[in-house]
């Protein structure tokens, strides 16, 4: 089992003592290169607005058209409370990867910053992991922002909104760590285009605007291998009040990303600078 | 003695197939100001980053303040200062925030932080600049800067990799004086350097490294005395061909070296040199009589010279 070799060579990360004091040292080297400059606001304002405009338009408009959609507990919703969650979870996917991908490269390649701090007692692990941390906190402002206004449209009941939260986090930690990983491959800014393409597919298909039952089988099969699918689907599962086992397996499917992806990280960031 | 800060025997650095560092042995004993020389490409690098703990040994043995870098790595870098040769400032931060931001990866609290950062910012001298983003700071001025953020943890021994490079003159004096004050305050200093004048200036004892390898070790002076001759006369002919004055030399000093655009006439005594050259019938086009220094030491452990 591929994902419990992954968990135990976490586990032995873990074991050589990770100091929650370092991580927080790595979270607040972010929360102060926030306080400097005023484009970082305007990328964090953006980053919110963008599945709300969706939502407005696709949901709200394209709705319109669409008509109700059957649930299969014979509750029937509107396409935009269909909508509303998976817009939800694709915001929770790009901001951490926002943070993980652009700003954890150009720390890592151009700035130097990493080097700067594996210079300290801060391990490579812990630059993962603090990373991985702030790009959570970034993921979970776009959500709760978003939930409230699911709650204030009347797109979600409040409790269950609340139950979503969580959810979201592990989504923006999965998508986060995975997408850490593959920053540290990165050769250059051309890099990204594969990465952003790669994340408007699954923003597309992975059951956001339509349930994945419409699609043919063997894409049904593709669409349940991607990531943002699982994502959308236990965010979906909550935010509706649809809870049942299956959320557990939707969730285990994150809780692997992140694992994998950190240990991932936290070893390409020792081989690249500390050779 | 004490027990010394650094030690290592037989220490290689490897990356694939080329051996950057060929099986070092060497000590540094608290309080020293101690110096690697060598030109570009010799393993100084390669030996400050095995020493700062971040690039592991590929072979031989090493201990840090008396400890295994491969094991206690985070417990040996809480004591240490890295000055890189490349600044690696954070350029979102501020000055200030640069120190504090530094000093909580060593777990200091925020008022120690802040407390730390107003005292190196004196020491650094750039208390005026605080505020100021580090991208619109001089070279000088960023150079203090990140010696001064390698003094957060009061460190035990400070790892300074080629501190002045690409400096103009009056910022690199200024830093020699900084340095200089680390110095009297006791801190052990470790640093890399091509600049001869800069290895006499600040250290106590230095190894010339080539290729890899030690090659010769001792105080400046010493190194002076053992490898070269008190005094160098240089001359100049103005031809193209030095070589062939050698033989005209030979019996004149100790030692004549000829380098693409002079000869280098190694003697006791440079004025007497010189009227002996007068003497035997050549005209150089220009003379000039000095002391010995480390370039003319490298240049003849190597046969080359340190700053191509």
């Amino acid at each position: 089992m591929m994902s419990v070799a992954v968990a135990r060579r976490l586990v032995r990360s873990l074991d050589q003592g990770v100091s929650p004091r370092r991580v927080g040292a790595v979270v607040n080297r972010n929360v102060g290169a926030l306080r400097s400059g005023a484009s970082y606001w305007l990328v964090l304002l953006s980053g919110f607005f963008e599945p709300l405009l969706y939502l407005l338009s696709i949901g709200v408009g394209v709705g319109a058209l669409v008509g109700e959609i059957p649930l299969g507990d014979g509750r029937v919703i509107s396409y935009a409370v269909f909508v509303a969650p998976a817009m939800l979870a694709a915001s929770a996917m790009n901001g951490a990867l926002a943070e993980t991908t652009f700003n954890f490269f150009f720390k890592m390649k151009y700035a130097k910053t990493f080097e700067a701090i594996l210079a300290t007692p801060v391990r490579p692990f812990e630059v993962a992991l603090g990373e991985l941390s702030w790009a959570m906190i970034r993921s979970a402002f776009y959500t709760a922002a978003f939930l409230v206004v699911m709650v204030v449209f009347d797109l979600a009941e409040p409790w269950w909104a609340l139950a979503a939260f969580p959810a979201t986090l592990l989504v923006g930690l999965a998508f986060g760590a995975v997408g850490m990983a593959a920053s540290t491959f990165m050769r250059g800014w051309q890099d990204f285009d594969l990465l952003t393409a790669a994340q408007f597919s699954l923003f597309l298909f992975s059951g956001t605007f339509s349930p994945v039952g419409a699609y043919p089988p063997v894409l049904e099969a593709v669409v349940a291998a991607t990531p943002l699918f699982h994502a959308v689907e236990l965010v979906r599962g909550l935010a509706l009040g649809q809870v049942g086992w299956g959320l557990l397996g939707h969730a285990a499917y994150l809780v692997v990303m992140v694992a994998a992806g950190l240990w991932l990280a936290a070893r390409r960031i020792q081989r690249v600078l500390c050779a | 003695m004490a027990e010394p800060l650094i030690q290592a025997r037989g220490l290689v650095k490897r990356f694939g197939d080329f051996t950057a560092v060929d099986g070092i042995d060497l000590e540094v004993a608290p309080g020293e100001a101690f110096g690697f020389l060598g030109p570009n490409g010799a393993g100084k690098s390669s030996t400050m980053r095995m020493i700062s703990c971040v690039s592991m040994p590929s072979a031989g043995e090493l201990r840090i303040l008396g400890r295994d870098p491969r094991v206690e790595g985070p417990a040996i870098r809480a004591r240490l200062g890295v000055c890189p040769q490349l600044d690696n400032l954070d350029p979102d931060l501020n000055v200030r925030e640069n120190l504090t931001t530094y000093a909580r990866y060593f777990g200091l609290s925020r008022a120690q932080a802040r407390a730390k950062a107003e005292e190196l910012l004196e020491f650094a001298q750039l208390t005026e600049k605080a505020s100021s983003l580090v991208e619109p700071l001089s070279g000088g001025m960023k150079r203090r800067l990140t010696i001064a953020r390698a003094m957060v943890n009061d460190p035990d021994l400070v790892l300074l990799d080629e501190p002045t490079t690409g400096l103009d003159p009056q910022a690199r004096h200024l830093l020699w004086e900084r340095l200089f004050r680390l110095k009297q305050r006791g801190v052990t200093l470790v640093l890399t350097t091509h600049y001869m004048d800069e290895a006499e200036q600040l250290c106590d004892r230095l190894v010339v490294m080539d290729r890899g390898r030690i090659v010769a070790e001792g105080s400046p002076r010493q190194l002076i005395e053992a490898y070269s001759s008190p005094e160098v006369v240089e001359l100049r002919f103005g031809l193209d061909e030095l070589a062939g004055l050698v033989p005209l030399l030979q019996g004149v000093g100790e030692r004549v070296d000829p380098l693409p655009d002079r000869l280098l006439l190694y003697a006791k005594d440079g004025d007497a040199a010189v009227n002996e050259v007068h003497r035997r019938g050549l005209t150089p086009s220009s003379v000039l009589v000095r002391r010995s220094s480390l370039e003319d030491v490298f240049l003849h452990l190597t046969g080359r010279t340190l700053v191509d």
